[in-house]
């Protein structure tokens, strides 16, 4: 070996500038969904590298933990090598390796069945697919109303919420002025999908000075750096946020100017109690939306400028119907006594004078330190303002408020809040991403009804929408649902983005139907991503008594990894890594803007698989070629995008000149939004870092729901249909329709059975009410929270394969409360049962002090199967991490004779943290090993050994 | 033994980092990076062993832990990222049979030399701060390189030398620079945020710097109270009130 030369001082001489790269190439990530722009490094075609692109939109060159171990999930050995079709039983892991062209002839046969005599039996449902403006596409043509991601079991309750009230949405559709804002509150946020703008705009906040408010259960995390953590107790989020509005009602600490400007809180409510109008907008003959102007004494068209609304007051209309403006009904609502701190106190964990104090500085924040900027704008009636001024009050919120049962209407109030102290897309405030806000809600509506599901034909619209009455749910004349997880039925009207939870539960219950095949991707349905594992599991292999065959007859599934949900699949098409493939990362879709621009990327493949994998986009588009699906093949029958999806990305159009990436569009590239395809488009987005960013003028950049100049250009780009302004929502009609049927008016009523409950839960304001689950089973019985987080190292990603994330994360413990652990009777250490109504686990446990007391979390998913994702059976995971997927049910418990899912009864969100337990100390024997704990799974053939030792980087000369 | 480099032979630069505990909220961003840069850099490789097996433990430069800390019922939760502090007075280099660990005369920045490290861990027994960790496969002990492979890098961007872990960072909480210049961005952080050195007693001079958490605003506030007092505007004299309060001419 050669001793390396010495400097002058006698020390070793270092190259200081090596290089182990021979190119860079720019995609986007995928280790979650935040979706950052990266730089790959690449030696001889070895990824060596990954960093963040400074240029990039959403991470300007940041990178967190997931995104640089990209490279080990690139090369992870729980890689899918080949296409496998089933030869054993269900869950027996048992598999044979098949061609890709017997693959997708089976595919195809099993596929084609369904759709030429009822094509409702194939549910198509993906998991953490960020390609949903292709799926659901390919749902729709194949003709079946069963589609939906992941959003049912994720966040609906935070989208819909947002949808219908301000037109836009927390989540990654919106955020909080960072530069402005003076005072913050985030509730229920361990990690988001904006995981990157969320950490830059929170050190921002910090280094600003700005006071940070952070509601959860636990401090952990984004908590940590708080200026206050209230640790509430889970569920109760509403109850706090709706005795902030009392106090800022009664402190007249609100923004009138704002409402009547801005939202329908001067609108007029019709007071006709049993009648079929009663609670629904006063409306002109015309059909226009009336106001009681103070000047004219008289109704008027809400939508004037110049007007003067009332908003308080009973007027009599001319032809004798009694109205109020919506903001009375409001102010009653919120200034009941059961608001008021000292009734809320107790059940939400937070003192009365904490909840005065933060009322009273949301009110100093917003009223004493009004942001002025010297922008001028144009607002929607044409009026030039000066100035934009803005109350700095900002919020953001996520799972901790939507995965409960009452999370859409404590999300609604939420918004309400902000609606009623001005901070909606004022400076300061909540800021909107483009192609946000659009209209309340986006006027599109779920296809399935009745007739509209024919053999051989596409739906006639897409399978997701937005319902604003009883007329736009897919249910028959007797109310029956029609999709297979009861989406826009009357158990969950407003179910925007399915309810994919629900899926195999009902399929195998063969309620409301029996289906033939389930086409799944990216989606552990056996595992972390079901509620009740061991009953999921159940379903996915039980066999009809008669007939001796599986009743769910098929499944197909692809992954790109030897997942959990692998073995219980019949037929597996392996998908690439993300650096392998093409994607389009859409404004379609789900995008990527921040508040001062539209954004869209792509990912290109940076390197090619070293196995016979296909991505599953590719794989999808052929399959509709092969089924003849109308659009992915052309009149000549040839498949339309031979090119795969790169050729679907660049040439496909979903209305004339819009198609899936706005920059680029024309011939010779040079439009925005609209425009003809660009053969060169792609080659466009790599020369520019994969990414295309169009920044608004600063007088498009607030006020967006009423500015003229932005709304123009926001119709002139396709996002809005017209550029009308978007009135705000304080009142929602759309509920109130649904509760009008409930009391029996109209043609389509819900079924007896579900009628009081969609009357008390369609309420056109919001309200809170205690979770299903804990008004369901005795306090005694359980009288604990438990819920789960995700950590900011494995948030949203596949992390457990992963040989640099888990070792950070390889096993996980429960977290009590270092008090309450004390009265139980429970040490670090010690291992505990923790029973709910639906079943028990045992795990170990760990001790804190910021966890709120009469609750305990774990992190989730972290405790994987013993077998699965190609790491050893005795792998920390399986052996000491657990999952409490296992103790909460799908179903809530009976009642009446009928059990509901275990989910918001207006969106069909799945609440996960409605789950209620007790704690018992297991016996010393007891101690060492979580329960229930499933038998290791067989590993399919092919899969490459998992290397003891990873020496990633060695160089020559290393031992 | 080694020696270290007298102090005329030190050219007064002390390369280091600061890392500000106000803002990190321990998203590990700095460690992956920092592991995934080092274990094809100068370190390389940083080895896993039983990568995928039952007791998974690899080389990593850097570190976080999370742990409460304060008065009981009011403790908070801190995230400390540990990692070399690139002593002036390095025990770790002093202590090294070989002279494989050194303390560069340039820079200050403390390396071991693979080529002559014998894998004793002397080193590691002599750092209080538990910054060094033994790759058992490559037998030789791994540290931080304050990614002496990137600062000086003429193939990245000028923009990009810096140390992997601060080009990751999402909240900024980490800085790099000269803290032997008083009036480099780092050494004003540290003077204006107070900055301090961890387990100064020992006497080793860490040049790297922590800032500490600012003081917590929990339940100071300098609001107004409210315009009525809520205790005399409950029921329907308060919905009067407020009413009477808001029913003025208001133009939309």
């Amino acid at each position: 070996m050669v001793k390396p030369a010495t400097n002058s001082s006698g020390e070793p001489t270092v190259d200081t500038s090596p290089k182990n790269w021979d190119e860079v190439k720019t995609t986007t990530c995928y280790m979650c969904a935040c979706r950052c722009g990266i730089k790959v490094y690449l030696k001889d075609g070895t990824v060596t590298y990954i960093e963040g692109n400074r240029d990039h939109p959403v991470n300007k060159g940041v990178l967190c933990g997931k995104g640089s171990a990209g490279i080990m999930q690139h090369y992870s050995p729980a890689r899918l090598q080949k296409p496998l079709l089933r030869v054993g039983e269900r869950g027996s892991g048992e598999f044979k390796e098949i061609e890709w062209d017997e693959a997708l002839g089976l595919a195809t046969e099993w596929l084609d069945g369904p759709r030429k005599t009822d094509p409702r039996k194939l549910a198509f449902f993906t998991g953490r697919d960020q390609s949903q403006g292709l799926t659901g596409w390919w749902a729709q043509r194949y003709g079946t109303p069963n589609y939906a991601a992941h959003g049912g079991f994720c966040s609906v309750n935070m989208a819909a919420a947002g949808l219908y009230s301000i037109g836009g949405s927390f989540w990654e559709f919106g955020e909080p002025d960072w530069d402005l804002t003076e005072y913050f509150l985030m509730f229920g946020v361990a990690e988001d999908h904006a995981s990157n703008p969320i950490k830059m705009g929170l050190s921002k906040l910090k280094n600003r000075g700005a006071k940070f408010v952070s509601i959860n259960p636990v401090q952990t995390g984004y908590s940590a750096i708080a200026d206050e953590w209230i640790g509430i107790r889970p569920g109760t989020d509403g109850l706090f946020v709706a005795s902030l509005i009392r106090e800022l009602l009664i402190a007249g600490k609100i923004d009138l100017e704002f409402l009547v400007r801005y939202t329908n809180a001067p609108w007029l409510v019709v007071q006709n109690p049993g009648g079929a109008d009663d609670g629904l907008f006063a409306r002109d003959g015309e059909g226009r939306v009336l106001a009681w102007d103070k000047t004219a004494m008289a109704a008027v068209d809400a939508h004037l400028p110049e007007i003067a609304p009332a908003l308080s007051g009973a007027f009599e209309l001319d032809d004798g119907r009694k109205v109020v403006p919506a903001f009375q009904l409001l102010a009653e609502r919120f200034m009941d006594d059961q608001y008021t701190p000292d009734a809320v106190a107790d059940h939400a964990g937070i003192s009365a004078d904490t909840i005065r104090r933060i009322a009273a500085e949301i009110a100093e924040a917003a009223f004493e330190r009004e942001v002025v900027l010297d922008v001028p704008w144009t607002d929607w009636a044409g009026r030039r303002h000066e100035k934009m001024v803005g109350r700095p009050v900002s919020f953001h919120a996520m799972r901790g408020i939507s995965a409960h049962s009452n999370g859409f209407h404590s999300c609604r109030m939420l918004h309400l809040l902000q609606m009623l102290i001005g901070s909606i897309d004022t400076p300061g405030g909540f800021r909107y991403h483009p192609p946000f806000p659009k209209p309340l809600p986006p006027p599109l509506k779920p296809g399935g009804k009745p007739g509209e599901v024919v053999a051989g034909e596409p739906l006639p619209g897409p399978p997701l929408g937005f319902p604003t009455g009883p007329e736009d749910l897919l249910v028959d004349a007797e109310g029956t649902p029609q999709r297979i997880d009861k989406a826009y039925s009357w158990e969950a009207p407003i179910a925007a983005h399915g309810m994919m939870h629900m899926v195999i539960s009902n399929a195998a219950r063969r309620d409301p139907y029996g289906i033939d095949v389930l086409f799944m991707y990216m989606a552990n349905m056996s595992w972390n991503s079901s509620m009740n594992v061991p009953g999921t599991i159940a379903a996915l292999t039980q066999k009809d008594e008669d007939t001796g065959d599986y009743v769910i007859p098929k499944i197909i599934y692809s992954d790109a990894y030897y997942s959990e949900m692998i073995p219980y699949a019949d037929l597996i098409l392996p998908d690439t890594t993300y650096l392998e493939r093409w994607d389009c990362i859409s404004l379609l879709d789900r995008p990527i803007s921040d508040a001062d621009g539209a954004a869209d990327s792509i990912r290109q493949p940076v390197t090619k698989p070293d196995r016979d994998v296909r991505p599953f986009q590719d794989v999808l588009l052929d399959l509709g070629a092969r089924l003849g699906l109308p659009g992915f093949v052309g009149d000549d029958g040839a498949p339309a995008y031979p090119g795969g999806y790169s050729d679907y990305i660049v040439n496909h159009e979903r209305a004339p000149g819009v198609g899936p990436l706005a920059g680029f569009r024309g011939k010779d590239g040079d439009q925005y939004g609209k425009g003809e395809p660009n053969p060169n488009q792609l080659e466009a987005y790599i020369e520019n870092g994969c990414h295309y960013f169009h920044e608004l003028e600063p007088s498009q950049r607030y006020f967006r729901h009423a500015n003229a100049d932005y709304l123009n250009w926001a119709q002139s780009v396709g996002f809005v249909g017209s550029s009308n302004q978007i009135v705000l929502h304080v009142y929602s009609e759309a509920m109130q329709k649904f509760r009008l049927a409930a009391r029996g008016h109209g043609d389509i009523r819900p079924p007896e059975q579900h009628r009081a409950r969609v009357e008390a839960f369609f309420d056109p304001l919001p309200f809170w009410y205690a979770p299903f689950e804990e008004a369901m089973v005795a306090d005694q019985d359980f009288p604990m929270h438990a819920i789960t987080q995700r950590p900011m190292a494995m948030y949203h990603s596949w992390g457990s394969q992963n040989a640099w994330l888990r070792q950070i994360h390889g096993s996980n413990s429960l977290y009590m409360n270092r008090a309450r652990a004390k009265e139980l009777g429970v040490e670090e250490g010690d291992w505990v049962w923790l029973t709910s109504h639906h079943g028990r686990v045992k795990a170990p446990v760990a001790l804190m002090d910021g966890v709120n007391p009469d609750t305990v979390w774990t992190w989730n998913a972290i405790g994987k199967r013993s077998g699965a994702w190609n790491l050893a059976e005795d792998a920390p995971e399986s052996q000491k991490g657990f999952l409490l997927n296992h103790v909460i049910s799908e179903l809530l418990p009976e009642q009446g004779g009928y059990r509901y899912a275990n989910a918001d009864p207006v969106t069909g969100q799945a609440a996960w943290y409605d789950l209620r337990i007790r704690i018992e100390k297991a016996k010393p024997e007891e101690f060492g090993i979580p329960s229930p704990n499933f038998e290791a799974t067989a590993k399919p053939p092919g899969l490459r050994p998992a290397p003891d030792k990873v020496r990633f980087g060695a160089k020559e000369g290393t031992t | 033994m080694t020696s270290l480099p007298t102090p005329q032979e030190r050219s007064g630069k002390k390369l280091g980092l600061v890392i500000d505990l106000d803002i990190c909220v321990g998203c590990q961003a700095c460690a992956v990076s920092c592991k995934e840069w080092n274990t094809s850099g100068y370190s390389a490789p940083l080895t896993d062993l039983a990568a995928y097996g039952d007791q998974p433990i690899g080389a990593w430069l850097n570190r976080i832990h999370t742990y409460e800390a304060g008065p009981d019922g009011e403790s908070q939760t801190v995230h400390f990222p540990r990692s070399c502090l690139h002593c002036e007075e390095p025990a770790c280099v002093t202590v090294c049979p070989t002279g494989a660990s050194y303390k560069r005369a340039e820079d200050g920045i403390v390396l071991v030399n693979p080529e002559t490290c014998i894998g004793c861990k002397l080193c590691s027994w002599a750092c209080p701060y538990g910054a060094r960790e033994y790759d058992y496969d490559h037998g030789v002990m791994k540290k931080c390189t304050l990614c002496v492979d990137r600062i000086y890098n003429e193939n990245l961007e000028e923009v990009d030398r810096v140390p992997a872990c601060v080009r990751a960072c999402p909240t900024s909480a980490r800085h790099f620079g000269d803290l032997g210049d008083p009036e480099s961005d780092v050494s004003k952080m540290v003077a204006d945020r107070g900055g301090y050195d961890l387990l100064p007693e020992m006497g080793y001079k860490p040049v790297n710097k922590y800032l500490p958490p600012r003081p917590r605003r929990d339940k100071e506030t300098a609001a107004p109270a409210p315009v009525q007092a809520s205790e005399t505007a409950d029921g329907k004299a308060g919905i009067d009130k407020l009413f009477a309060w808001a029913d003025r001419m208001l133009s939309r």
